[in-house]
């Protein structure tokens, strides 16, 4: 297995695969103006998001953990953050300078919109010389933080393209890389199998009380997620029920141990697996994943999700054949030769590695060929 | 040509590897190789669905990845599809 890669090591140390420009709103008012600057200077991509105004509590914690979290991702070189006004604004700017990346604020209020894109626009001339200006360089792959997810799943997922993540990912934690996975309510019929792989006592705890906190909420709501979970596109695919939905999703993990929990979007504070609470939305999930600083995403799919993320790699890998063919633009590794079983889950493990070592060098995955650039932020209750 | 795997021995389903067709004969094998089967088709099944490997009476569990997955709502013969028509969650539904 091929282990370097050239990619880019980042002041703090982190390492990225990927050298963006980002614009970053603090709040919806401030779209168009990161939206305008973004057609106008090439290099630069924008991350417009409907939020960011009289969030509060928990909710708004949150929310600057993610835009933060999103800006220091080690796939951003550098970051110019914009809102309404200058308190927020610099509260997010100074959590990215934390890095040691380049980061500039501005905000309307005081200047309007035409003088803001100017100002905005002019940095970002400047930022995107330099950020163009650095240089790949060799880096063992473990330095990689990889996630993992899976979506529109059907009974090829568990059998085959999530058995080949699961491959991987002992591989990956073997050589001493580090590995993000979650999907708290998704894990419903699995969770005594996630709970006995904790190496602490406490963080099994934790997650139990994480799983747990999803069950009392969803029957809070007096229903359960039968019609959501699984979902029409699941029960098409052949999935009956949650347990075995469950069942299938647990195999990302393949066997390993879990070295700790996170919550939504903190940072691992060291190597190797991670559970982190979130929502089982796609794009939820790998908007948390992106920003608690994985840099490659791994999503197998059984009917196929297109989701991509702005900054974050998705790798679509799929074993259903009929989904290889009919979406083929979108899978980056077909194994659906375990069905017909003229592949093993080994050799396509293999097959796995060699396409996250090539993304992580920098050739496109399919999603992002596609320009799928799905941001999705985690709302935890409605603004005041 | 292989028509199922088994995720494990003892399991009661196995999953469809390509659309079988009612009436045919086909053969499947467990994810390990250790163990094979052969059955009937009793209906059409498409890829991906599940094909019960053995008779199912009602209110039995039903049992893939050596856990259980959810219970019959019905007696299930050898052969035919397991789906949402015929077993329900435990945990939801």
């Amino acid at each position: 297995m091929e282990r370097q890669i050239l990619a880019y090591r980042r002041k703090n140390g982190s390492v990225g695969v990927r050298n963006y420009v980002l614009l970053i709103p603090v709040d919806d008012i401030s779209n168009a103006v990161v939206e305008s600057v973004e057609k106008n200077i090439a290099g630069t991509l924008a991350l417009p998001h409907p939020y960011g105004r009289l969030q509060f509590g928990k909710d708004l914690e949150l929310f600057f953990k993610t835009l933060i979290g999103t800006g220091s991702n080690p796939n951003v070189a550098a970051a110019i953050v914009v809102g309404v006004e200058p308190k927020w604004t610099h509260k997010v700017a100074d959590g990215i300078a934390q890095t040691g990346k380049p980061v500039e604020a501005f905000w309307v209020e005081g200047n309007g919109q035409l003088k803001t894109i100017e100002k905005v626009s002019r940095t970002a001339v400047r930022l995107v010389e330099d950020t163009t200006d650095l240089r790949r360089e060799p880096v063992d792959i473990s330095e990689l933080v990889i996630s993992l997810k899976c979506g529109e799943s059907d009974t090829t997922s568990g059998l085959a393209s999530n058995r080949v993540v699961g491959r991987f990912t002992e591989r990956f934690l073997d050589v001493g890389g580090t590995v993000l996975f979650g999907e708290t309510t998704e894990l419903t019929g699995g969770e005594h199998i996630v709970a006995s792989r904790f190496k602490k006592e406490e963080d099994r705890k934790r997650f139990m009380e994480m799983f747990n906190e999803y069950q009392e909420l969803v029957k809070s709501q007096g229903v359960d997620l039968l019609g959501s979970q699984p979902t029409e596109g699941n029960i098409a695919g052949g999935l009956s029920t949650i347990e075995e939905k469950a069942l299938g999703n647990i195999q990302k993990i393949g066997n390993a141990m879990v070295d700790g929990v996170l919550d939504f979007a903190d940072q691992p504070p060291g190597k190797g697996l991670y559970f982190m609470n979130t929502s089982s939305a796609a794009a939820e999930a790998v908007t948390l994943f992106a920003a608690a600083g994985a840099v490659i995403h791994l999503f197998p799919t059984g009917q196929g999700n297109p989701i991509g993320n702005p900054i974050e790699p998705v790798v679509k890998i799929t074993a259903n054949p009929k989904t290889a063919e009919v979406m083929e633009e979108h899978i980056d590794v077909d194994v659906s030769g375990i069905l017909r079983g003229d592949l093993d889950i080994d050799s396509a493990a293999d097959m796995l590695w060699k396409r996250v070592v090539g993304t992580a060098c920098g050739r496109f995955v399919r999603a992002e060929i596609l320009n799928h650039k799905e941001f999705v932020l985690t709302k935890l209750y409605r603004s005041a | 040509m292989l028509g199922f795997l088994v995720h494990k021995d003892g399991d009661v389903v196995g999953v469809a590897t390509k659309d079988l067709s009612k009436g045919s004969k086909v053969q499947g094998r467990t994810l390990e190789g250790d163990r094979e089967y052969e059955l009937t088709v009793m209906e059409n099944i498409p890829l991906g669905h599940k094909v019960a490997i053995k008779d199912i009476k009602k209110d039995e569990k039903i049992v893939e990845y050596g856990e259980v997955i959810g219970v019959a709502t019905q007696d299930i013969p050898k052969g035919a599809h397991v789906h949402t028509h015929n077993i329900r969650s435990i945990r939801w539904g």
